[in-house]
């Protein structure tokens, strides 16, 4: 087996792994205080509305927006981790119908390999951070894997179009 | 029956049973669902605005009940998917793992078991709540369904540690008739699959460029033009927002279920174009069925964005493409089902050595 499609197919098996311990650690521990939090946050604004309490309304649903902005993200986090490992793993086993040369189809498995995972750190680095570092890591790890992508399909159509293939 | 076979046939049918489960459950839950934590979270909405505390409350245990079980619901067909894409792929990973054909046989009823368990738990935690449990806020069903999962992990770790045996151990790659096919119906479906695959790629990258943000805080505002209308009395200001959240609610729905639609079905058809050769049926149907299911992947996604401008229709035509993706699956399951019975019955006339794969 060549190194680009063991770097994929490991690389993506492990990176499954990670994401559904992951996201196993998340339901065991996280989730459930997580939604208890959004929805007594929110009731809680509605009650202090009822009330006739501002401050209190105001308190609530700040407490809303941030839990329920955290709790998007990592749920985004598992399932972007585990569906990017899956892709990579689907690669990594066609990878021999990308008909470039191992070089540049190791520079493409690393490309999604990292790609697979910042992007999906960039998304949970915001849940600390709301300035534009986050942002932009997950910007850059979802172009990696992007144009890793398509690097891929064009080695792919390189292939079918060259004589005698098929 | 081999461990890949196993593998293959257990995968392809949790991926149909979710798939068939998400169809019944859009039919005839989601947009009931949906009405209904639209009602009661304007039923809070007044209950606030009549300054009646006591009715917020219990508007707002409705709405947190009505969102578990549509929670829960769309868990249980996701994750049966999930792990049934995961069990095609260490199908076809099989001969790389460096373990014998029996410890990989376990390993897959034992995925399976989990794979079934996890989903399963998911779907019942809406019904069994916190009776008799041990725990405060963890109920038995939700202990089973971790307990799933950690069983797919631990056997996918055991996998990956197959793999790693093989490749530390410099083995020769076994020769793979499957990873060899470069059929018509094979490419079609490789082709096909990463197109949609990029296609999903390139929504998510818009969405999340040009309306993920701002639905963010569109959401909030809205919230808090609820509360301030009602805690103002101002009830027009309070009607408004309740139709605009839920407009809102709706077009979040439909851009993120058409990007994950768009990856998962680019995803099936990647694999399943491995698989053709196992698929006993002639080649004119292999590409009926290809055809089909990539068809119905593209029109899915689409439709299901088009929700919110056609509506119903829109909707109608989403559901009739996840039947075509539904029917086109069985149809290759039953080609695997009946290569499956050749090859077994051959292996019981000559009683011999060399099952097939």
């Amino acid at each position: 087996m060549s190194g680009s499609r063991r770097l994929l197919i490991i690389g993506g098996i492990a990176l499954a792994i990670w994401g559904m311990g992951y996201g196993l650690w998340y339901a065991v521990f996280a989730e459930h205080q997580a939604l208890d939090n959004i929805g007594g946050s929110l009731a809680g604004s509605f009650a202090a509305a009822a009330d006739r309490n501002p401050a209190g309304m105001e308190a609530s649903l700040e407490q809303f927006r941030e839990a329920k902005y955290v709790y998007d993200r990592q749920v985004d986090v598992h399932g972007h981790w585990i569906g990017l490992a899956m892709l990579l793993i689907v690669l990594g086993i066609g990878f021999d119908r990308v008909n470039f040369s191992e070089r540049l189809k190791v520079v493409l498995a690393l490309g999604l390999l990292v790609g697979a995972v910042v992007f999906p750190l960039g998304v949970l680095l915001q849940t600390i951070s709301h300035g534009p570092l986050p942002q932009a890591v997950a910007i850059a790890g979802s172009t990696f894997v992007i144009a890793a992508l398509l690097g891929s399909a064009a080695g792919v159509v390189a292939r079918d179009s060259s004589p005698g293939a098929g | 029956m081999s461990a890949r076979r196993l593998f293959l046939l257990g995968g392809i049918a949790l991926i149909l049973t979710g798939m068939f489960f998400g169809d019944i459950f859009a039919v005839f839950t989601l947009h009931q669902n949906a009405a209904q934590v639209g009602a009661n979270l304007a039923a809070a909405a007044q209950a606030a605005l009549a300054g009646n505390r006591q009715a917020v409350l219990a508007n707002f245990q409705n709405v947190g009940a009505f969102l578990e079980n549509r929670g829960t619901k769309v868990d249980t067909h996701v994750h049966m998917i999930d792990f049934g894409y995961l069990a095609l792929m260490l199908a076809i990973l099989q001969p790389w793992m460096a373990f014998t054909e029996s410890v990989k046989k376990k390993l897959a009823w034992v995925f399976l078991t989990g794979a079934w368990l996890l989903p399963v738990g998911v779907y019942l935690i809406h019904y069994v709540g916190l009776a008799h449990s041990p725990l405060k806020t963890i109920g038995w069903a939700s202990i089973a369904a971790d307990f799933g999962g950690l069983i797919v992990l631990i056997v996918t770790f055991v996998c990956l540690l197959g793999l790693w045996r093989h490749f530390r151990g410099k083995l020769a790659g076994p020769p793979d008739t499957l990873l060899a096919d470069r059929s018509t119906e094979g490419r079609m479906l490789f082709a096909g699959g990463i197109a949609l695959v990029l296609l999903g790629f390139f929504h998510g990258a818009y969405y999340a460029a040009t309306d993920l943000y701002m639905h963010e805080a569109q959401d909030y505002s809205l919230l808090a033009q609820m509360s301030t209308g009602a805690a103002a009395g101002a009830g027009a200001v309070l009607d408004e927002a309740l139709s605009g959240y839920g407009q809102l609610q709706g077009a979040k729905a439909v851009n993120i279920a058409a990007h994950a639609h768009s990856i998962e079905f680019g995803l099936l058809a990647i694999m399943l174009a491995f698989f053709q050769s196992y698929v006993r049926l002639c080649t004119s149907w292999k590409c009926r069925w290809a055809a089909v299911l990539l068809i119905g992947s593209l029109l899915l996604p689409v439709c299901v964005l088009l929700e919110m401008r056609f509506g119903l229709v829109a909707g109608g035509l989403a559901d009739v493409a996840g039947l075509l993706i539904i029917f086109a699956l069985l149809a290759m399951w039953i080609g695997i089902l009946r290569y499956t019975g050749e090859s077994d019955a051959s292996v019981r006339r000559t009683s011999g050595p060399g099952a097939p794969q």
